[in-house]
């Protein structure tokens, strides 16, 4: 049969051509396409790790940043806590003083009160001795005559003084 | 194992095209059968009868066997439309190498004529064609009129037996051919400068369109073969498959730029199938010969393997060449026969059906159009990627 037995003039202008062909488009069509592709394909991957890594990056920042925040609001807690522990100490103290100064300041008036007092009971046992004395001028002068009345009245006198 | 899944499907997908394919081989049998029992040998009768439908001559007998085999065979002349004188015809350069003369000349010097009736004289050589081939003449005709000698061989076959110059002259099919070669290096010429000008950007316009062929070949052919050595075979698979794709189309086309049988003649699958043979042997390392020439078999049974590998270093390729030229050889077979039932039956009531059929293969063919160049680059690909394989198993 005719169709198997290759043709010579054929095969050389198959050999020929096809080797043309596959030297043409692999220098100046697979290797730049192929190039391309591939470039294209690193470039995108490198995109997608990249904004991979970014996400990771902003998933860093965020938790960091909420870190950060959790921190501050401790220790605004911590603060605010040591202020009023302050506050109440202070308070505390200034109680105590006025205690303390309101306590001696009391002792202090009790004890003026009480030299006072002192002060007026020396006065006036002065006036009452002066004051006795007077009237036992005034006894003496008026009820002298009488020596039974003087007596009686010296006595009412005395007991009287006895009692004070 | 990604990979593998996916090859899986496409072998699966194969196999229900070939079963389909297979069937229609069947029925090309029958038909083949039905056009032995008409045939009658002569060239110019087939030739003639292609036209039978528009020209009125139904009374000449119509020799389907050698109007089909005209049909997928090379010839010295491309018919437009029309036949003979009566159409338009691109007559094709002759270019002979005759007895230590080149001689050149233009196809239409024979005529039309394609048994042996004309003689061109040339160089002082004389040349006659028969059919579609160029002969030596003889001095004086035979009682026919033919300058050829004829003689009938053991099947039955009328053969000439005048010597041939070594012929080698733009035939169709090499015309068709370098016509593909041409538009492939147009066209990815063209994909490739509009990658260097969208560099690192989205595909446009054809570009798009044959990246995601390229890719196919890459991710789907090579890569699952040939592994993180694909790089180095791209440009031959790539080159390989497309040439054989757009030839496989041409072929299906019925008019002008196609038509010829390209990727169906033995000349061309040879040619392709010696390149993915040199490829794997001279690219083949240790571990490939190691296991051609000392298989992993136990020592009793070397003597048998040595020589079953050694053989497998050649059917591998004669399967590839036989392969592509056998399915778009039978595919183009098919589509004839099935139009060739109108003249066998001698009836235009059976031309819808036959129309039918005929469409319907022709659409099945598209497929195999691709399928074959697919298989063809991926058989080449596991060739190669066997012969370069880093471990062994």
């Amino acid at each position: 049969m005719d169709l198997l037995v290759p043709e010579i003039g054929l095969l050389v202008w198959n050999t020929v051509a096809f080797l043309v062909l596959v030297f043409l488009l692999g220098k100046f069509a697979w290797k730049p396409i192929m190039k391309a592709i591939h470039d294209r394909e690193k470039n995108i991957d490198d995109a997608l790790n990249k904004a991979e890594l970014a996400k990771q990056e902003m998933a860093r920042l965020t938790s960091q940043n909420e870190e950060l925040m959790k921190q501050a609001r401790e220790e605004r807690d911590h603060i605010l806590k040591e202020a009023k522990a302050l506050k109440d100490s202070i308070v505390n103290e200034a109680k105590t003083l006025a205690h303390t100064e309101g306590a001696k300041l009391i002792e202090k008036a009790r004890i003026e009160i009480e030299n006072q007092k002192k002060a007026a009971l020396a006065e006036l046992k002065g006036q009452v001795s002066t004051l006795s004395l007077d009237i036992a001028e005034r006894v003496l002068r008026s009820q002298l005559d009488d020596k039974a009345k003087q007596q009686e009245l010296v006595n009412n006198l005395l007991k009287d003084v006895e009692l004070n | 194992m990604d990979c593998n899944r996916v090859f899986v499907s496409k072998v699966r997908r194969l196999i229900v095209v070939f079963a389909l394919f297979s069937v229609f081989l069947g029925f090309r049998a029958t038909a083949f059968a039905q056009a032995d029992t008409v045939a009658m040998p002569s060239g110019e009768v087939a030739a003639e009868a292609v036209h039978a439908e528009g020209h009125g001559e139904e009374k000449k007998e119509f020799d389907i066997t050698s109007f089909i085999f005209h049909h997928i065979g090379d010839s010295h002349s491309f018919t437009l439309f029309g036949h003979g004188e009566h159409g338009f015809t691109l007559h094709l350069p002759v270019i002979l190498w005759a007895k230590g003369n080149l001689v050149t000349f233009n196809s239409s010097a024979f005529q039309f004529n394609d048994d042996g009736k004309v003689v061109v004289e040339k160089g002082g050589q004389k040349f006659a064609m028969a059919h579609n081939k160029i002969y030596y003449a003889n001095e004086t005709a035979d009682a026919h009129g033919s300058y050829v000698s004829h003689t009938t061989n053991d099947k039955g076959e009328e053969v000439v037996t005048n010597a041939r110059p070594l012929d080698f002259s733009i035939t169709k099919n090499v015309f068709s051919m370098l016509l593909s070669i041409v538009v492939l290096l147009v066209v990815f010429l063209v994909v490739a400068s509009s990658y260097k000008k969208r560099e690192g950007k989205a595909p446009k316009g054809l570009q798009s369109f044959m990246e995601p062929i390229i890719l196919f070949v890459r991710d789907d052919i090579a890569r699952p073969n040939l592994g993180h050595k694909a790089g180095a075979f791209m440009p031959y698979l790539l080159s390989v498959f497309f040439f054989i794709w757009l030839n496989n189309m041409l072929g299906l086309m019925p008019f002008f730029p196609g038509g010829a049988n390209v990727t169906g003649n033995i000349a061309l699958t040879v040619v392709l199938a010696t390149c993915t043979f040199l490829i794997t042997t001279f690219k083949g390392n240790k571990y490939y010969w190691g296991h051609i020439l000392n298989p992993p078999v136990p020592w009793w049974l070397k003597p048998l393997m040595i020589p079953v590998e050694i053989f497998g270093i050649f059917t591998k390729p004669i399967a590839l060449a036989i392969r592509l030229f056998a399915n778009i050889t039978a595919g183009h077979i098919l589509v004839m026969s099935l139009l060739c039932l109108i003249f066998i039956f001698n009836s235009l009531w059976i031309a819808p059906a036959s129309i039918f059929f005929a469409v319907f293969i022709g659409l099945i063919e598209f497929l195999v159009a691709f399928i074959q160049a697919f298989i063809f680059t991926i058989l080449s690909a596991l060739f190669i990627g066997m012969a370069v394989e880093d471990h062994h198993h």
